[in-house]
Formats: C-alpha cells, sequence, structure tokens
C-alpha cells in the first residue's frame, strides 16, 4: 500500500518537469526563471530582490519593509499611484511583501498583459522617486499597520518577543515590520539609502510561471529589465547566531482569555541538497506533530489528554539565516500555561526517547508529497516555491528533488533529529499570560440621527 | 467613441475563452442532491465540496453555536469510523479535509490525490461523517468546552468584537445577526446536535461540488456515495430580513491602540437584479483597492489606516454591505466622518465616468483570475450550485459587467444604501 502510494507521488510530480523550468541570466546579472504551464490564459510574475530585515542594523528596523510600500509612490516616470492604476486596468493584481530574507513584487495578469508588468517592474527597479511628501503619509501607514498586525495581536506580539528572545546576535531578533521606535525615527533618506544600496538587476530574480513562450518572456525581460545597469550591492557580512547554551523564556502579557505558548527550538537549515538530511527530517517531524488532526500532538493533548484545544508545528527549510521548528499550542478550558508547556514537552521528549512508528513516518511523508502535487494548482505557489530556493542562495532546481529526499528519510533519523534538536538547550519558550478584559466593558447604544 | 466599443470587443474575445473553459455538468442524484461537476485532467488532483443550508443562520437565538458545533462534530465519528480512524485515513491519503462555514451553509471541502486508492478512502471516510455521524458524547463535550473557550477568547479580540457587535446592530431580529456566546454554548446538548443534524443535513438541502481528475461515471459514483444515505429532508426557509427604521451607534471599550470602525447595512442576495450594479459600483467606492475612494481618501491621503474597504457580502437573504477600517484611537471620529463622507458623497452622487469605465476594465479583464485554479473553480461552482444560479453564470460575468450603466450604478446604490441607515460600530472607542 505504502509503496504504490509513493511511486504514485513520484509519478504525479515528474510528469510536466522536462526542460522546465528555464533559466536565463541577463548581461547586467538579473536572474530570470521560466515556467511554463498551459492550464488557464494567466501568468504570475514575481521580483525577487536578494534583500530583507537580516540586512538592516539596529536604529532603523523594518527599512525594507518601508522601501516596499514606497515603490508603489512613484518613480521619475509614473506618479504616485500609477503602478497600482496601470496594474488594476490591464485587469492585473498587484501586491508584496517584505521578509527576513527577500523583498517581493509580484503581479498576475491575463497572459497578454505580462510586458507592462514587466515594463513597469523595471522602471521602479532603477527609477523611484521617494517624495518627502508621500514619505510622510507613509510611514504613519506603516506604523497603522503594525498596530493593526502587532500591538493589537497577542499571538503576533508573542512571537515577536519569542524572536526577540531566542537570538542574541543574529538580525532574526527584530521583526520585519520593525519596532515602533525605529519607525517614528526614519527618514525618507533612510529609504532612498536602502533603495540605492540594494535595488539593482544583479541583485534580483525574476520568475514567471503560466501561459507563457519562455522565448518571449525572455526577449520581454531583455528589452526592459536588460536596460538597466548593474551596479555594486553592499558586501555581506556572514551573520552567525552564537551557540544557545540553555533553555531560554519569555511571558507577555496581553488582552485575551486562553493561555497560548509558543516554543521555538534552533534547528538547521538547508545548505546542499545532496547531502543534508537533517532539513528533511525535520520537517516530517513538525508535519507528524502538527500537520493534521491525525499527528501527536493532536492526538495526545486535544484528543486524549484535553490539555490543548489546538496545537501546530511548523518549520521552515529554505532561509538564508539560522533555522527554528515551532511548535504552538492554545489551552483547553480550566487549563493553564504550565500544563500546557509541560504536555508539549513530554510529547516531543517522547519522540527523542521513543522515536515514531512507520505508520506515522509514512503518514507524515505521504502528506508532504501530497502538498507538493497540490501546489501545483496554483502559479503563484510555484513561483513562490520557485523564488524562495534562488533567492536564498540555493537554487531552483532543488524543487525537483525535495520528494526524492523526503523519501529517503528514515525513522531512525526522525529520531536522531529529534534528539539533537529538540532539547533545552536550544529552546526558547514564549508564554502568553492572558489579562483578563472584565470587568466587561461598558457600552452604550445610541440612536444616532445622521445628517 | 469608436475606440472604445473596439476596446470592449477585444477584452470579450479575450475572456470568452477562460469562461468556455469552465463546462458545467448538472445533475440531481438519486437522494434529491443537487450536483455540479466540472472535469479537469491537467493534475491528479480531485476537489470535492458538500454543503448543506445549515449554516448559522438556522441557529436559534437560545443556541446560538448550534449550527457550527454540529459541523465540527461531524468529524468525531461516525457508524464505520471512530474519530481517530477518520483523520488518519484522510491524512494517510495524503488529503486535506477542511469545514466551510458561513451564515448560509455548512459543509466540507475535500482535496485529494486522483489515484483511486487514495481518492477512495478519503471519499468513503467523508461519506460517512456526513451520513452517519453519531455524535460521540466525550468528544462532544471536548468540542463544547472548547468552543465556549473559543467563544470568551473573541471577545478578547477588538476585530471580533467589532464584527460581532456590527452583524447584531445590522440584523436585530434576524438570525444573520446572532453570534455564539459561552451562555449559548453553554445551553446546547448532544439532543440538539441530533435534532440540528436531522433538520438541515437532508438531500433537499445537499448541494455536490466536483472538481477534477475523474471521468462523468466516477463523478456520477461519487455524488452517489456522498448522498445516497442522506434523508430526504425539507429545503430550507430562511425569514425575510426587516428593514430598519435608523441606523445605531455602538461604542465598546477595548485596550487597543487602534479604534476597529465598522459600518454596516443589510443590502444584497446572490439573485438580486442589482448584483451587477452594486458589485461594479462597489469597486470604484472601496472594492478596488488603491483605485478605490475609501482608500485613496483614509489611507494615500491622510495615511489614517492600513487598510479601509467597503463590500457586499451577498446571501440567501440579504447579506450585508459593510465599510471598514482600523485607526490610531485619537484620530478614530475623524477616521469614521471621513468614511461616512465618502460614502453619503458616492451615493448621492455616484461614479464617475472615468471610474466605472476603470472598474470595469479591471473587473472585466480581471475576470480570468477568477477562474485560474480547480480551488477557484470549486468555490465558484459551490456557489452557482448552492444559490440555483444559471449554469451559464461565469460565462455571463464578465459581459454582465460590462453592460453596467451610471445611471444602474447611481440607482442601485441609492436604492439599496441608506447612508443615514448604516449601523456603526467602534471598539476601542477614544474616551
Amino acid at each position: 500500500m505504502v509503496p504504490a502510494r509513493a511511486a504514485f507521488l513520484a509519478l504525479a510530480l515528474a510528469s510536466g518537469a522536462q526542460a522546465n523550468p528555464h533559466e536565463f541570466t541577463l548581461p547586467n546579472g538579473l536572474r530570470l526563471i521560466v515556467k511554463e504551464d498551459h492550464r488557464a490564459p494567466t501568468v504570475v510574475h514575481q521580483v525577487w530582490y536578494r534583500v530583507g530585515s537580516m540586512d538592516e542594523a539596529p536604529g532603523t528596523t523594518g527599512v525594507a519593509h518601508v522601501l516596499e510600500h514606497m515603490m508603489f509612490k512613484g518613480t521619475r516616470r509614473f506618479g504616485p499611484g500609477e503602478f497600482s492604476r496601470l496594474v488594476a486596468e490591464a485587469g492585473g493584481r498587484e501586491n508584496a511583501f517584505t521578509s527576513t530574507d527577500f523583498t517581493v513584487y509580484h503581479e498576475q495578469v491575463h497572459r497578454d498583459r505580462l510586458p507592462l508588468a514587466i515594463e513597469l517592474e523595471a522602471d521602479r527597479m532603477a527609477n523611484l522617486a521617494i517624495r518627502p511628501e508621500e514619505f510622510a503619509r507613509e510611514i504613519k501607514v506603516v506604523m497603522e499597520e503594525r498596530r493593526r498586525s502587532y500591538e493589537d495581536r497577542p499571538r503576533s506580539l508573542l512571537i515577536e518577543n519569542l524572536l526577540a528572545t531566542a537570538f542574541a546576535a543574529h538580525p532574526y531578533k527584530w521583526p520585519t515590520i520593525g519596532w515602533m521606535q525605529d519607525l517614528e525615527n526614519m527618514s525618507a533618506r533612510d529609504a532612498r539609502d536602502w533603495y540605492r544600496h540594494w535595488y539593482a538587476p544583479n541583485n534580483a530574480v525574476v520568475v514567471v510561471v503560466g501561459d507563457v513562450e519562455p522565448d518571449k518572456v525572455l526577449a520581454w525581460a531583455r528589452r526592459y529589465y536588460g536596460a538597466l545597469a548593474a551596479k555594486a550591492v553592499p558586501a555581506r557580512k556572514t551573520l552567525v547566531e552564537p551557540p544557545q547554551r540553555g533553555l531560554k523564556r519569555v511571558t507577555v502579557k496581553a488582552p485575551a482569555e486562553l493561555p497560548y505558548v509558543r516554543l521555538g527550538y534552533k534547528a538547521p537549515v538547508l545548505r546542499d541538497i545532496a547531502k543534508d538530511w537533517e532539513p528533511f527530517a525535520i520537517s516530517l517531524l513538525a508535519e507528524l506533530l502538527g500537520g493534521s488532526d491525525a499527528a501527536r500532538l493532536h492526538q495526545v493533548l486535544v484528543r486524549e489528554r484535553r490539555v490543548a484545544s489546538s496545537v501546530g508545528a511548523d518549520y521552515e527549510m529554505v532561509s538564508r539565516g539560522p533555522g527554528m521548528m515551532f511548535v504552538e499550542a492554545a489551552a483547553a478550558q480550566g487549563r493553564n500555561g504550565a500544563e500546557l508547556e509541560a504536555g508539549v514537552r513530554e510529547v516531543i521528549a517522547g519522540i527523542a526517547a521513543g522515536g515514531v512508528t512507520a505508520e506515522e513516518l509514512n503518514r507524515a511523508r505521504v502528506q508532504l508529497l501530497a502538498q507538493l502535487v497540490y501546489k501545483r494548482d496554483s502559479f503563484f505557489a510555484q513561483a513562490l516555491e520557485l523564488g524562495e530556493l534562488e533567492s536564498t542562495g540555493l537554487s531552483y532546481r532543488y524543487a525537483d528533488r525535495v520528494p526524492e529526499r523526503l523519501k529517503a528519510v528514515t525513522a531512525e533519523q526522525i529520531q536522531a533529529a529529534a534528539a539533537r534538536y529538540l532539547v533545552d538547550d536550544g529552546l526558547t519558550v514564549a508564554e502568553l499570560d492572558p489579562q483578563s478584559l472584565k470587568p466587561r466593558p461598558v457600552s452604550a447604544v445610541v440612536p444616532e440621527v445622521k445628517h | 467613441m469608436r475606440g472604445r466599443v473596439l476596446w470592449i470587443s477585444t477584452l470579450l474575445a479575450v475572456s470568452a475563452p477562460a469562461g468556455a473553459g469552465v463546462k458545467i455538468d448538472h445533475w440531481i442524484a438519486q437522494s434529491g442532491a443537487r450536483v455540479n461537476f466540472v472535469e479537469s485532467h491537467a493534475l491528479p488532483i480531485v476537489d470535492v465540496a458538500v454543503e448543506f443550508a445549515a449554516g448559522s443562520a438556522y441557529d436559534s437565538r437560545e443556541q446560538a453555536g448550534l449550527a457550527r458545533l454540529t459541523l465540527a462534530m461531524l468529524k468525531a465519528g461516525s457508524s464505520r469510523y471512530s474519530e481517530t480512524e477518520a483523520s488518519r485515513r484522510i491524512a494517510d491519503a495524503g488529503a486535506q479535509l477542511r469545514e466551510n462555514f458561513d451564515l448560509d451553509r455548512a459543509g466540507f471541502a475535500l482535496r485529494s490525490l486522483s489515484s483511486e486508492a487514495e481518492r477512495k478512502a478519503a471519499t468513503q471516510t467523508l461519506a460517512d461523517m456526513l451520513q452517519a455521524p453519531l455524535f460521540p458524547a466525550e468528544a462532544f463535550e471536548r468540542e463544547k468546552a472548547s468552543a465556549i473557550a473559543n467563544a470568551r477568547e473573541a471577545e478578547t479580540l477588538p476585530d471580533q468584537v467589532a464584527e460581532r457587535r456590527l452583524y447584531a446592530l445590522m440584523y436585530p431580529a434576524h438570525p444573520y445577526g446572532l453570534s455564539e456566546t459561552p451562555e449559548t454554548l453553554a445551553s446546547i446538548r448532544r439532543e440538539d446536535l441530533e435534532r440540528h443534524y436531522r433538520d438541515c443535513y437532508g438531500s433537499a438541502r445537499a448541494v455536490v461540488t466536483i472538481v477534477g481528475d475523474l471521468d462523468r461515471d466516477a463523478a456520477r459514483a461519487l455524488a452517489e456515495e456522498l448522498t445516497s444515505r442522506l434523508s430526504k429532508g425539507a429545503d430550507s426557509a430562511l425569514p425575510p430580513v426587516a428593514k430598519l427604521p435608523a441606523g445605531a451607534t455602538l461604542r465598546v471599550a477595548h485596550p487597543s491602540t487602534q479604534s476597529h470602525v465598522l459600518l454596516g447595512v443589510a443590502a444584497l442576495t446572490r439573485a438580486d437584479p442589482d448584483y451587477f450594479p452594486l458589485f461594479v459600483g462597489n469597486y470604484s467606492l472601496g472594492g478596488g483597492g488603491f483605485n478605490s475612494r475609501l482608500l485613496r481618501e483614509v489611507r494615500e491621503k491622510r495615511g489614517y489606516a492600513y487598510s479601509a474597504y467597503s463590500h457586499f457580502l451577498p446571501y440567501a437573504r440579504e447579506g450585508p454591505f459593510v465599510v471598514g477600517l482600523e485607526t490610531r484611537r485619537d484620530q478614530a471620529s475623524e477616521a469614521l466622518e471621513l468614511a461616512r463622507s465618502v460614502v453619503g458623497e458616492f451615493v448621492m452622487h455616484g461614479p464617475t465616468e472615468a471610474e466605472l469605465k476603470a472598474a470595469k476594465k479591471s473587473l472585466v479583464g480581471g475576470f480570468p483570475l477568477r477562474i485560474d485554479t480547480n480551488r477557484k473553480i470549486l468555490d465558484q461552482i459551490a456557489v452557482i450550485g448552492f444559490y440555483r444560479l444559471p449554469l451559464d453564470w461565469l460565462d455571463q460575468f464578465p459581459a454582465r459587467m460590462q453592460g453596467v450603466t451610471l445611471a444602474q450604478v447611481k440607482s442601485a446604490f441609492a436604492r439599496r444604501i441608506d447612508p443615514e441607515k448604516l449601523s456603526i460600530v467602534v471598539v476601542g472607542a477614544p474616551d
């Protein structure tokens, strides 16, 4: 049963992979990855800059993300908001996101409108105009974004505090959105400097997935991106987090009812796909701990012991900086944070001590392989996978090798990885200490006559 | 003028093949359940949704939360599989099960590999959950406690508090306005779940949607497997939504750094003749992101908020028109007044010719993006099936949007949205 399933998945994942994606490098250093997929007459265009909040310095945290906002505020050629207007009138959708590792701009359009997306992205790759009055308004918007996504969201605050505690030296210790103080002190000049240093064709990877012909995409890329000059980007220092030497702990008080814990374990990330097995073992560990209702944390903590009302685990093996595996759990009615944490740590210790069953391992493996098949339903998800691999210094070719590497992991390796990494010395525990809002807020219904 | 006509015909020519790409096969299962099927062999994936007229609108005021709890409990054990067996069978097949739940609908969407063994293991499990649930007492107590804990937690989160209060104001006498509370959940007994299941999970209220890599015979067999054991049951009927004489304003204290501001009024049904004028018009008001007046005025011109929007949520009965934003507490009053004046001005004068033209370009040109994954097609077809929309609804969609006139938008907004009657909630209000 299991071998047949794995064989089918291998077949499903292999089909259509011949000579696709196509890769090109322009003379100015811009990398272009094109994946043909003709299921629908649309296309995704993503521009990945190899720069994120880990490249920032204390005092200007958040500038990578602020610059991302300013990228919609006009160039020497187009006025503020024109980018969004032109994409929308072409029937397209556009947005962007910033992470610790990279900054990504993306458009989804009908295949006929791809040249417009390329032309506009190439324009703002080199010609951004940061106008002082636009900056002054936009920095307020970013502060509202921080209030909305962090200040008033207890579980986001908890993640922010967990990272600030887990890392002593590595820039992963500050949030990508930046500390509020740094946003308040940020100037248009900080944003201009950031743009000038990092935005260059030789620091970018362009990923195109959809109903396109690679030769035509290359021709458009040459015409628009190819016209831009390469420039030197700052040397990157090697950033190493010193070894953690014992359990760290942080508590966050915020308005909430349910105790909630998030545990982070330092873990390795993928560097060499031919040799590294640990990242694949840890991916499977995260899946078999928290990937579904059938996973161990849910079975033990939610169903059997009723300590938690919800649980989860996550791990990203692709990362420029150091990796972590996270486990989260929200308390069941009447349970406290200490019981919750003890329960999670006991389940994890059980794997390090007693290993996993063949059934659990196979379940996790099938789940991860099936997710790779499901990813093919979305051009956007496929582009994300390729862009992430390329912009973290790996290769898009790794995507094709992930299934075989997942299949090679043994139960012994899972146990070995758990015993080595899911240990107290690399653990940071973040606990939400719920601050009840009672007595209930007084509220008044005022029927209003409006004018 | 000639240029414009030429441009329109070009766009329609472009979008026609995409629309025609979704060919819906419709039939009625033996049980009477409605079935819609889209065959697509490009990927080895099958998506199936089974939904019932069993959403929160079928709750009583005293037992709000029963509908959601019943759906969650379908996974907790059935005649053939225990809760643990069911979750393992689905995971072992590489399948994913998600709950779909809103005001009107309750059900599941299952995504599985199309290889026969995997697909069957997953769909057999779903079929048993839907048709032979046992509602085990022990799991019921656990799920109920969990629902109560989540309801308490929701009362601490400003966005959720705002939404719950707004719905209560917009629908004071209609089940669309209900929210579960620790008290309503505590009153629910196991027998209530059985009753709700008997009342709402009959084939007369069931809609099956299948998209993906299987042929018509296999799809027919699948639809039978999922519905043949259902009782017939009675079709659904929801009470009409009463028009409110006036909107109310509610301010709720909360220590949040931002005020969460929501405005809304019951407005639009799925089968409404004003659907397209309101949908297209709303793009210019608050649905079109940076190309809408709300985001331009609130964010781009003043930096008040990260997000500001308006949208229509059409349901079987009049679903809400909602305007929302979050802003620093000390500027909440100005932001609220601004949002009200933007809505008032739009209802009074409608969009400009240029705005309407831009809205149509974006919506018509962007139509292919609404149906470019199996998942999106599943969700679109599920709506068509549930609300009994015409089978060529998606084919009509671009032309119907293109056909909307300025006069239609103005008239529809003037008739449907009375700015004086918007209910308003501010959570984390300035003191």
